[in-house]
């Protein structure tokens, strides 16, 4: 009788949502499964990671104050007088972290197995942009709490931005609602954080979402697409998913018992900065780099041309499906694994040189 | 048609927008001199007399309704009309008194004034000084200026309290001066470098002491050595009365060693620290108590009881403050550390009665409180850990969950295996 | 071989754990998302503002401390009536401050200092006016907030 009960409901639905559709959609997904199948999951981990990043986020909103004045007595309030207002905080900031790192894998993954071919070239674009939003999701979030740290490495960061030629100043401003980093900019960073990101995160998201499951799992070129075994989505890969997820929040829960995120000092904006300042650990290789270019290159301001390096990085990697061969070609060298690698390893070695030494 | 003008023009002129000051044919043909004899002239218009509406005349003597117009300076400034010329350094403070001694006169411009001044300034040391002749002793003008007498509230006045020292430092830090009288010339040097010029000179702090205070004003004579702790105990009255209650006193005043100013000095009164309590070297006890004493093993002891204190107070803000920084809610160890703050203060003023038992009462009290803070401290921390514990038990949960998927997983798979495999 | 039944039996044992383990892993979740929501005891933060005491507890020409944030406060009651509430940390030395009801006046029994009820340091070391903060009677309590 619940049977009849439930398939009477269906009905219903079908009739106004029209919703038979999506189930097929559903029903119909496969996941191309070879050596490199392993790599088909960072797309949703990052997902998942963000939504665990929604909803630890709208629940801190319920507490949270942005400004100068109550901002870090509010992050005090939830950590020490709302219940659980600990585990949410530390939650938030770990799988921030996570998130990103879920990210760049992803991105990495579907560079080097070329996921971005004809047609998936818009899908790579707008999952580029979600990956630069997620920085600048990191970067506003970090001021939030308005503590010592949090701070001066903002003001390091917009500086840094305010470097770069013609429109430097304008952005510097244009970011800290002002000319230093003040009460204006917690408000403004707020304002991206909670309301113009997630905006520009959800159209985009939509897009990459419709398009993936448009065209379907991609195959790297060394598959044959058409005679690959492939795995339904659901409940087989579902059920992987699942694992994964829970493994995430499982890591999720251990990191927050383990390494708390800290309060810190409240912010003092007269005060002189502390010694060793460094942006959070997915800047810090672009840091470390503008560190070690000498000051003056060929005439032009070191900083400068890091920062341009930088930025031209940033767009060739929107581009990249315009730009490389769509089949990697045999017996010559091929440029894309190259200059992927490269990338993987002056990221890591930058990092951890930043760290180390 | 023009010389009317310009006789309109020129008397206009003449006449002066400040009538007080104006009605003085003095002041008019004095600003016209040069140098020494157009200084007191200008400086009219800033002193307080002229403000009253006193002018030259009051002091002078002289007719000041003369002017150019109407006659010339051996009519005005002459003495049939009471002029006096520059006073006589001998007679100055009995000119000033002439007015500020008589409280009938003084009445009529400033009810509150005072008119004991002169009366105090002859038994001074600079007003039996002056009595007998001395000229090198200050005298009302030598403060007080001459001619610009500013209100003593007036910050700009010489002996406006920030001034002060400075002005009498004009003779007291002149070494050659001083010789003449045996006095040493560093006070005000001393001062300067001590809490009360920091506070009073460097911080404005009007109610830091300066010279006057300690010294007296106009019947200014050092206090003795057995009267100086009075004048400190007028600010400093709990240590002064603690000292009175304590063994120092008798013996102090047996070895005609002046109180407070023994350890404290009397001019350059620096920053008390802890190091001056104790048995070191440098420590201010061991100059009269030695090894074996009952003194020395009391000194000790109080240093060693407040020294403990001390670090016991450092290291629990030292551990609340990391609690804090944590996200530990700390408020309420940190609010009542406070009050352990206060008992160390406490007995660094109870130090002055040299009671080990009182000393130690306070002490004792303000450790029992630092202990209970500590100990909220210590919890705030292990709090801290105790959440691993519980989130210990929601990662077997999960866990226990992954393991049930993946043997669902495995099931799936296992089944479908022997579906195809027949 | 194993039969199809036992086979039955384990993959309905094993739905069973997945159901429960399920319920029980989205509890894990929802509990404390649920505690979270509900307002906590305290339901603002006390570092700008703090119930000092109730209506009726503190008598004309009386004073009392009061904890704010993690520093002490001190209420008084004026001898005409009337509130007012200073930072009760001594501008001198951080002594506590306290209330001397014989002279009417804020008082340090560190170092003698004293003020008066508009905070100013009118006697003693402390160099500078106590802290003023603002007060209001709001029902039955009264609440002090800073700026």
């Amino acid at each position: 009788m619940m049977n009849a009960k439930l398939v009477r409901l269906g009905e219903w639905l079908e009739e106004r949502l029209g919703w038979r559709a999506v189930q097929e959609l559903v029903e119909h997904k496969e996941v191309p499964q070879h050596r490199h199948s392993l790599w088909y999951y960072f797309g949703g981990m990052t997902l998942f990671l963000f939504c665990v990043q929604v909803v630890t986020g709208i629940l801190l909103l319920l507490y949270y104050r942005p400004s100068a004045e109550t901002a870090f007595e509010s992050v005090q309030f939830i950590m020490t007088e709302v219940e659980f207002g600990w585990l949410v905080r530390s939650i938030h900031s770990w799988s921030a972290n996570l998130m990103i790192a879920a990210a760049f894998i992803h991105m990495f993954s579907t560079l080097f197995l070329r996921s971005f071919r004809r047609p998936r070239e818009l899908t790579w674009v707008s999952g580029a942009l979600l990956l630069f939003i997620s920085l600048a999701f990191g970067f506003s979030g970090y001021l939030l709490p308005w503590n010592k740290l949090a701070f001066f490495a903002t003001k390091v960061g917009t500086d840094i931005a305010g470097v770069v030629p013609m429109i430097g100043p304008f952005v510097l401003r244009f970011l800290r609602g002002g000319d230093e980093v003040t009460g204006a900019t917690l408000t403004r960073f707020f304002g991206f954080h909670v309301a113009i990101l997630p905006m520009a995160t959800t159209v985009l998201l939509a897009v990459h979402l419709y398009l993936v499951q448009k065209h379907g799992m991609s195959s790297p070129p060394s598959v044959d697409a058409s005679t690959v075994p492939k795995m339904k989505f659901v409940p087989d890969f579902l059920l992987r998913d699942l694992v994964g997820w829970l493994a995430a929040v499982t890591v999720l829960a251990a990191l927050a018992a383990l390494f708390p995120w800290e309060l810190g000092e409240k912010a003092d904006p007269f005060a002189p900065a502390p010694a060793g300042i460094k942006p959070e650990w997915y800047f810090v290789f672009m840091f470390q780099t503008l560190k070690y270019i000498p000051a003056k290159v060929l005439g032009m301001d070191g900083e400068v041309l890091g920062i341009l390096f930088f930025g031209l990085v940033g767009l060739l990697l929107v581009v990249t499906p315009f730009i490389t061969a769509p089949e990697p070609r045999k017996g010559r060298l091929n440029l894309l694994p190259l200059v992927g690698v490269i990338a993987v390893v002056y990221i890591i070695a930058l990092s951890a040189m930043a760290y180390l030494l | 048609m023009w010389r009317l003008l310009l006789f309109v023009l020129i008397g206009t002129a003449a006449a002066q927008p400040d009538t007080k000051v104006a009605a003085s044919s003095c002041v008019r043909c004095h600003l016209e001199l040069e140098e020494e004899l157009q200084q007191p002239a200008k400086l009219s218009s800033e002193d307080i007399h002229f403000q009253k509406g006193l002018s030259c005349h009051n002091c002078h003597g002289g007719d000041p309704t003369i002017g150019v117009e109407t006659g010339g300076p051996e009519d005005s400034m002459s003495r049939a009309k009471g002029y006096i010329g520059v006073p006589k350094r001998g007679k100055i403070a009995g000119l000033c008194a002439s007015c500020h001694n008589n409280l009938d006169t003084m009445r009529r411009y400033n009810p509150q004034a005072r008119v004991d001044q002169y009366s105090e300034y002859v038994t001074s040391v600079h007003g039996k000084q002056y009595l007998k002749g001395d000229s090198n002793v200050a005298t009302c003008t030598d403060c007080h200026s001459a001619h610009g007498v500013r209100s003593v509230s007036n910050p700009t006045s010489p002996v406006y309290a920030t001034n002060v020292a400075d002005t009498c430092a004009r003779c007291h830090a002149d070494a050659k001066r001083m010789a003449a009288y045996k006095i040493p010339a560093n006070q005000r040097e001393l001062y300067g470098k001590s809490v009360h010029g920091e506070a009073l000179i460097k911080n404005r702090d009007l109610s830091a002491p300066t010279c006057n205070d300690c010294h007296g004003n106009h019947g200014a004579t050092p206090p003795g050595v057995d009267s100086v702790a009075n004048v400190c105990g007028q600010c400093h009255a709990t240590q002064w009365d603690l000292f009175n209650k304590s063994p120092h006193k008798k013996a102090f005043a047996e070895n005609q060693l002046p109180a407070c100013v023994t350890c404290h000095e009397h001019h350059g009164i620096l920053r008390t620290s802890d190091n001056m309590l104790g048995v070191e070297a440098s420590a201010n006890c061991v100059t009269c108590h030695e090894r074996g004493s009952a003194g020395y093993a009391a000194a000790e002891a109080m240093k060693r009881g407040i020294t403990r204190l001390q670090t016991r107070l450092d290291a629990a803000t030292e551990l609340l403050h990391r609690a804090e920084r944590a996200g530990m809610e700390v408020s309420r160890p940190i609010y009542d550390l406070s009050e352990a703050k206060n008992h160390l203060v406490l007995a660094r003023v109870e130090i002055h009665g040299f009671d080990l038992a009182a000393l130690d009462k306070t002490l004792a009290e303000g450790e029992k409180i630092t202990l209970a803070s500590e100990q909220s401290g210590w919890k705030a921390m292990s709090d801290l850990a105790y959440r691993r514990k519980g989130l210990a038990v929601s990662v077997v949960i999960l866990l226990a969950m992954i393991g049930l998927l993946v043997a669902k997983i495995r099931q799936i798979e296992s089944a479908k295996a022997k579906g195809s495999g027949g | 071989m194993t039969s199809s039944h036992a086979l039955n039996g384990r993959r309905k044992v094993l739905n069973y754990l997945l159901g429960s383990g399920t319920v029980a892993t989205l509890g894990a979740i929802l509990y404390p998302i649920f505690r979270f929501m509900v307002p906590p005891r305290i339901v603002e933060s006390s570092a700008s503002s703090v119930t000092a005491c109730k209506v009726g507890e503190l008598k004309p020409n009386e004073g009392r401390i009061f904890k704010f944030g993690s520093k002490p406060g001190i209420l008084v009651q004026a001898p005409g009536g009337g509130y007012r509430a200073f930072s009760a940390t001594c501008t001198h030395l951080d002594c506590t401050v306290q209330y001397k009801s014989d002279v009417k006046l804020i008082w340090c029994a560190c170092h003698n200092g004293r003020y008066d009820l508009t905070g100013k340091n009118i006697s003693g070391p402390p160099p500078r006016p106590l802290e003023e903060y603002t007060v209001n009677v709001r029902g039955d309590e009264i609440v002090v907030s800073k700026g």
